[in-house]
């Protein structure tokens, strides 16, 4: 067995068992790609994994509200190897949410990217965003060679502005992150899990990160 | 650019996909995921599969295809038919479907819609529509219960009325089925779903009437839906997915490729 192998071997991807949230069909798209997966609510596990992935369909208030009950939040937040969030799971990574779900107040997120979630204005068009859009990728290691114009699957009403964590955009009605990310905190917007070749290959990025790559995204994001 | 979708239906009945001609005489057409798993590789969209018995008969759809073609397929699938509660609504999203859709339960009880919505939010929950025109009124009405010929029955909904009660009540989604066009592929009902797309705020997508590339072209073009579902025509390869694809796009139409 050469370094490669055992490197893969030892690895384990961990997906965060939320509570509320759809989880068969990220670990499906996962499971066809790799042989490592778990879905975990366990905090050893999830400490121990090479990479996690916090999935999240529903509201933001509940999807927070389970990860608090869940003893969760801390743990997430004390996270260095690499994570990602799809969909709900990347709005939480942000400060704040103005879903409300029913509620008086605004979500108070996990804040692990500088950035918050209001609602998408489409200009009029159908809403939910739903189906497939383009996105145009930075240079972000997550999208080695997913060229721009590359069609994904969305569905969302809620979005994340453009700024500075902005790794891929998509336009409905307005312009918005597709994709963001802050040192080892990464989250798409989009269904990679749904979104045939294309989001498999983004996935198969995911599990090829590793810190020298995140490092270096880190550093030339700063330059 | 938001693409416009292709979607074929499986019309699934005892495990078996099944196409008839405007709702009658079923004849099988194939098994369940190899059929799924074709269309996903030949560039469809999305799918929706139809338990047509399951709301006449009172029989909760099989369960155990959902998980087979959620494993297999890496596009968003839809799943009808029997789905009246909140638990049986759970279990599919649970084995892997993207969105449940409703029709008959929701003309019984609209409450349902609401209760699936606080649930799971909207973004999965499609309601389903069968209208047809009543030529002695000259009206769009509402069918229920149209997966048995012998329990379809007429509602007191106008189509128009329906629409924008589902909307109120928090879908997500509407595929309206236009029943006097169901197999008979004569082309989508342009005139129905223009109207229909005036008060529909979410994503529509039309069915029934499809039978060449340039049905999907003046459904997209003309009545401005934001998907196309067929079955009859994919089921027997009257019309190839990605030759449809190529033809849209020659045709100005925002496909994904």
């Amino acid at each position: 067995m050469n370094q490669a192998d055992r490197d893969q071997s030892d690895s384990s991807t961990v997906i965060i068992d939320t509570g509320c949230a759809n989880l068969s069909s990220v670990r499906y798209a996962f499971e066809r790609i790799c042989s490592d997966v778990l879905v975990s609510d366990d905090h050893t596990v999830i400490k121990a994994a090479t990479r996690v992935v916090l999935p999240g369909v529903g509201t933001a208030g509940a999807a927070m509200a389970s990860l608090k009950d869940k003893r969760l939040v801390e743990l997430i937040q004390g996270l260095t190897q690499p994570v990602l969030g799809v969909c709900l799971g990347m709005q939480m990574m942000t400060q704040v949410s103005k879903e409300h779900g029913g509620r008086e107040v605004d979500c108070e997120c996990l804040g692990l990217i500088p950035t918050d979630v209001e609602e998408l204005d489409s200009q009029g068009q159908p809403l939910p965003h739903m189906g497939w859009n383009q996105i145009t990728p930075t240079t972000h290691p997550l999208f080695v060679g997913i060229p721009a114009g590359s069609y994904l699957y969305f569905v969302h009403s809620f979005r994340v502005p453009l700024s500075e964590y902005t790794i891929a955009s998509c336009e409905y009605g307005e312009t918005f992150s597709a994709a963001i990310a802050k040192d080892n905190f990464m989250g798409v917007q989009f269904h990679p899990e749904k979104s045939a070749a294309i989001g498999s290959k983004i996935l198969s990025n995911f599990l090829a990160l590793d810190q020298t790559k995140l490092d270096a995204a880190t550093q030339e994001a700063k330059l | 650019m938001l693409a416009k979708r292709i979607v074929p239906c499986l019309d699934v009945k005892g495990g078996k996909v099944v196409k008839g001609v405007q709702f009658r005489n079923h004849e099988i057409v194939g098994d369940i995921v190899p059929l799924a798993a074709r269309y996903a590789e030949e560039g469809a969209d999305e799918l929706v599969f139809y338990d047509i018995t399951a709301s006449a008969h009172d029989r909760v759809i099989d369960r155990s295809w959902v998980s087979r073609v959620a494993e297999r397929i890496d596009i968003p699938f839809c799943v009808a038919g029997g789905i009246k509660t909140i638990a049986q609504a759970r279990e599919k999203l649970a084995f892997g479907a993207d969105k449940i859709s409703v029709n008959s339960p929701a003309l019984t009880d609209p409450s349902l819609i609401e209760r699936l919505q606080d649930e799971f939010g909207r973004q999965c929950i499609v309601i389903g529509i069968d209208s047809y025109y009543d030529s002695d009124t000259d009206s769009y009405k509402v069918k229920q219960f149209t997966g048995d010929e012998a329990a379809t029955k007429d509602t007191q909904w106008y189509t128009q009325d329906w629409v924008q009660e589902v909307q109120k009540r928090g879908c997500g989604e509407i595929v309206l089925n236009v029943m006097n066009q169901d197999g008979v592929r004569q082309g989508y009902d342009l005139k129905q779903l223009s109207i229909v797309r005036e008060i529909c705020d979410v994503p529509l997508i039309a069915s029934g009437g499809a039978g060449t590339m340039e049905h999907f072209k003046d459904v997209f073009a003309i009545a401005k839906v934001d998907a196309a579902l067929a079955a009859s025509v994919f089921h027997k390869g009257i019309i190839d997915i990605g030759e449809l694809k190529s033809y849209l796009f020659e045709n100005n139409i925002a496909i994904r490729r």
